[in-house]
């Protein structure tokens, strides 16, 4: 049994269909296995399986300008992997970018390979002025997702949630 | 065969067609001919062009869409090509122009001008449809057969590596967006944000 919360992968995504998005495109990482089977299995989803993350920006661009609300999955790794389109895309193009980042690499975490990522994501994305903020807890869940996809369609602006450890683990550590 | 010249044969058939192209020569060129509000120009964002043309073809699958593209762009992802065939839009025909150099920063030759084929790379790849052609008469067949095909295509047009004097044009990036949106709202029935 994966030590990943299914309890909170479903709270995430009931979250992000409730604030609209129906395209999500994704990277696999271990803490998003389950949502990323949730979107495969919800017939009214389109996932998009990448083959590296930037491309998600793109696609998200995209699909934004032809009405679709979208999301991207990510690990931080792919979030630093997507900065270009991010910046000369997304921002450049001042386009509405729900991102759902795994914030690997934090507290508790024994993946040495990881570890280099989770020190710089925050600061990485408070330097490219994204707003962002943690999900750790379930209560937080659905409001910060909604009120994050508010401020990205007001804004017409990236946005950031970080899938916090405590959050998608369930392991004691 | 320039690029020029081969946009002017096509631009009368872009009517109705929702179109992508990527930065520099490619968007100026476009412009040259005559901007319409179904052009988007992606003026930065390398490589990502085709991403948007597949987020695009997904979310309105009753759109035709054409992506002009090139081999610097395309080569800066590769995988985006793995994607593009893994999802084959039927929708969705992917134009590369190929003139092997990356002209606009002073035209240094890309690994297009040393054998690298993006035909035989999309084919392999997956993409259903391929092929490179060389002259205006064997692009303009092969645009029109790719618009009737009703399946995804990647068309590779080797081209002069000739391009536009200037590249800044008068059409401001946000004015193209938002207006490209407009035009995308007022052409879907079924719009949801």
């Amino acid at each position: 049994m994966s030590p990943v919360s299914r309890t909170n992968s479903q709270l995430v995504y009931d979250a992000l269909k409730a604030s609209g998005v129906r395209l999500i495109s994704a990277l696999p990482e271990t803490w998003l296995v389950h949502l990323v089977r949730l979107a495969d299995d919800d017939p009214d989803m389109t996932l998009v399986r990448l083959a590296k993350e930037e491309e998600g920006v793109g696609i998200s661009a995209g699909a934004h300008l032809a009405g679709v609300r979208s999301a991207m999955l990510m690990q931080n790794h792919g979030l630093l992997a997507s900065i270009n389109g991010i910046v000369s895309g997304a921002q450049l193009y001042r386009i509405p970018l729900l991102m759902i980042i795994s914030h690997r690499g934090s507290f508790g975490e024994r993946d040495p390979w990881q570890t280099e990522g989770g020190a710089v994501t925050e600061d990485l994305l408070r330097a490219l002025r994204i707003p962002c903020a943690v999900l750790d807890s379930p209560a937080h869940i659905a409001p910060r997702i909604g009120k994050a996809q508010t401020l990205a369609y007001a804004s017409n602006k990236p946005v950031a949630l970080l899938l916090d450890r405590d959050l998608m683990w369930e392991d004691p550590t | 065969m320039t690029r020029l010249d081969a946009l002017k044969a096509i631009y009368p058939s872009l009517d109705d067609v929702v179109v992508v192209t990527i930065m520099g020569a490619v968007a100026a060129e476009l412009q040259s001919i005559g901007h319409r509000p179904n052009f988007f120009y992606l003026q930065h964002a390398m490589g990502l062009a085709s991403s948007m043309g597949l987020g695009i073809a997904l979310a309105r699958p009753e759109l035709p869409v054409v992506v002009f593209d090139g081999d610097g762009s395309v080569l800066m992802n590769l995988g985006g090509l793995t994607t593009l065939a893994r999802y084959r839009p039927k929708n969705l025909v992917h134009v590369i122009f190929d003139n092997e150099s990356l002209l606009s920063v002073g035209g240094f030759p890309t690994a297009t001008a040393t054998g690298s084929d993006l035909a035989a790379i999309a084919a392999a790849a997956g993409v259903p449809r391929t092929a490179t052609v060389r002259t205006l008469e064997e692009f303009v067949a092969a645009f029109d057969a790719a618009r009737r095909a009703n399946e995804l295509t990647c068309l590779v047009a080797k081209v002069d590596a000739v391009g536009p004097a200037a590249f800044v044009t008068d059409l401001g990036l946000l004015e193209n967006r938002f207006q490209f949106q407009r035009y995308l709202r007022e052409r879907s029935k079924a719009f949801t944000t």
